[in-house]
């Protein structure tokens, strides 16, 4: 049998984490199923194992000027109920899994999961959230986006722990999130798009695209969105082909149980077109 | 092996067993509670489902370690209250039940919404029950359930 920890404060955790060669567990959703055993048997954890749920200074949602905080054991149901928590990630979540998932599943339990399917990760990509990240001797906070290195790879030592999701507060217009999935609920989407912008007297002030489950890890170019910038809404859309064209290398899905190929960068781009076509 | 301290069906007990253990082996077997089964194991199918902390959620995907100091109620449980029995009415008077594998786990579902928001839409209902599958009624019959349910529960939730 394993060894399990259960700390009850952030400290203790970070002295068990500074000690040993642990696997996190927040709340579970993922973690039990990826290791899943058989029936009346222990979850088949192939290493020890800290549960990290029990640590209650990990589950504050707090704001100041500039950033929302959301702390790393904080339910999705939580997050989503949150007024503080942006539009489109609370949108988001509402298609993630079902009522039961979301009392317990974690947005950083998502994010440490890195799977390129991860729903939530779409919206965070486009609002260039930020990661905490605690040892028991050092703080840093990483942008998501570098956060994240591949399928399932992430830049996390072992004796680190993620605290705290961070996210910038931006004004947009409007924003928009799709998921393409064979159910409404408790489904791993065949693909996901977001999309957002800000108008000033009919100028692109601020746009922004997000691809999910078409590329090892979400699909989000910040370059090609700054050509569209300082553009009239009309230019924008005159540009629509040539648009999709840019996006077209970049979204290089898989053939899965779940979808093929073809069908996943077909409605991708689709959704990009219909967002742009949409804009007002 | 760790001592875990919990709340079940409004008694404190205290089990020290391997906090790798799922909730819903916990509950079955050592407990002798068997309303929540295991349908998928994996999540889907909201068949294991219990409230913790009065909130539904899958027994097959908790570890018992995340159930320390919690408050958890099973079916058997629940059923000895009086929103137990207006959510049970409202089943049987609109054939929500047919195999009944699913039940439990519907009424747990039903029992979190309604918690949360007494005058659900239909919309509101089907997200409610959204991670619970019927093979049986085709889910009209239950929908119908929640909302007559809603109705004559006035004032209990």
């Amino acid at each position: 049998m394993v060894n399990s920890y259960l700390p009850l404060t952030l400290e203790e955790c970070l002295e068990i984490l500074a000690k040993h060669d642990v696997k996190i567990v927040a709340g579970g959703t993922d973690m039990l199923i990826q290791n899943r055993s058989h029936t009346s048997m222990s979850i088949g954890f192939k290493s020890d194992v800290i549960y990290i749920s029990n640590i209650n200074e990990l589950k504050r949602i707090y704001e100041d000027d500039m950033f929302v905080y959301i702390g790393s054991c904080c339910s999705l149901e939580m997050i989503m109920e949150n007024e503080l928590v942006p539009s489109l990630l609370r949108d988001t979540i509402l298609e993630m899994a079902s009522p039961a998932i979301r009392h317990t599943a974690t947005l950083a339990g998502n994010i440490g999961n890195a799977s390129p399917a991860g729903d939530s990760l779409v919206p965070l990509y486009l609002l260039d959230a930020l990661v905490e990240i605690r040892s028991a001797s050092s703080v840093r906070r990483v942008a998501l986006i570098d956060f994240i290195k591949g399928v399932r790879k992430i830049d996390l030592s072992k004796n680190e722990l993620i605290t705290e999701v961070i996210i910038p507060k931006l004004k947009f217009s409007d924003c928009y999130f799709k998921k393409v999935g064979p159910r409404l609920s408790d489904a791993i989407s065949k693909l996901s798009f977001a999309g957002a912008y800000r108008l000033e007297s009919n100028i692109i002030e601020d746009i922004r695209f997000a691809f999910g489950a078409v590329n090892v890890s979400v699909v989000r170019r910040r370059e090609l969105e700054e050509r569209l910038i300082g553009k009239t809404v009309t230019k924008v859309k005159e540009m629509i082909d040539e648009i999709l064209v840019w996006y077209d290398e970049f979204i290089i899905p898989i053939d899965d149980q779940r979808s093929n190929k073809e069908y996943r960068k077909n409605i991708s781009l689709k959704l990009l077109r219909s967002f742009i076509e949409n804009i007002e | 092996m760790a001592k875990i301290k919990f709340k079940l069906n409004g008694e404190l007990k205290e089990i020290d067993t391997d906090p790798s253990r799922r909730l819903l082996d916990v509950l079955r077997d050592d407990f002798n509670l068997t309303g929540p089964k295991e349908g998928c194991g994996e999540g889907e199918c909201g068949a294991c489902a219990v409230l913790m902390n009065q909130e539904i959620v899958n027994s097959c995907s908790v570890p018992l370690a995340n159930v320390l100091d919690k408050e958890i109620v099973t079916i058997e449980g629940f059923s000895k209250t009086k929103r137990y029995e207006v959510i049970k009415d409202a089943f049987a008077k609109a054939g929500g039940v047919q195999c009944g594998f699913c039940t439990p786990g519907m009424i747990i579902a039903t029992e979190s919404l309604l918690n949360k928001n007494l005058n659900p839409t239909d919309f509101e209902i089907k997200i409610g029950l959204s991670g619970n599958l019927c093979r049986c009624t085709g889910y009209n019959l239950i929908i119908e359930a929640v909302k007559i349910a809603s109705k004559t529960g006035e004032g209990l939730w």
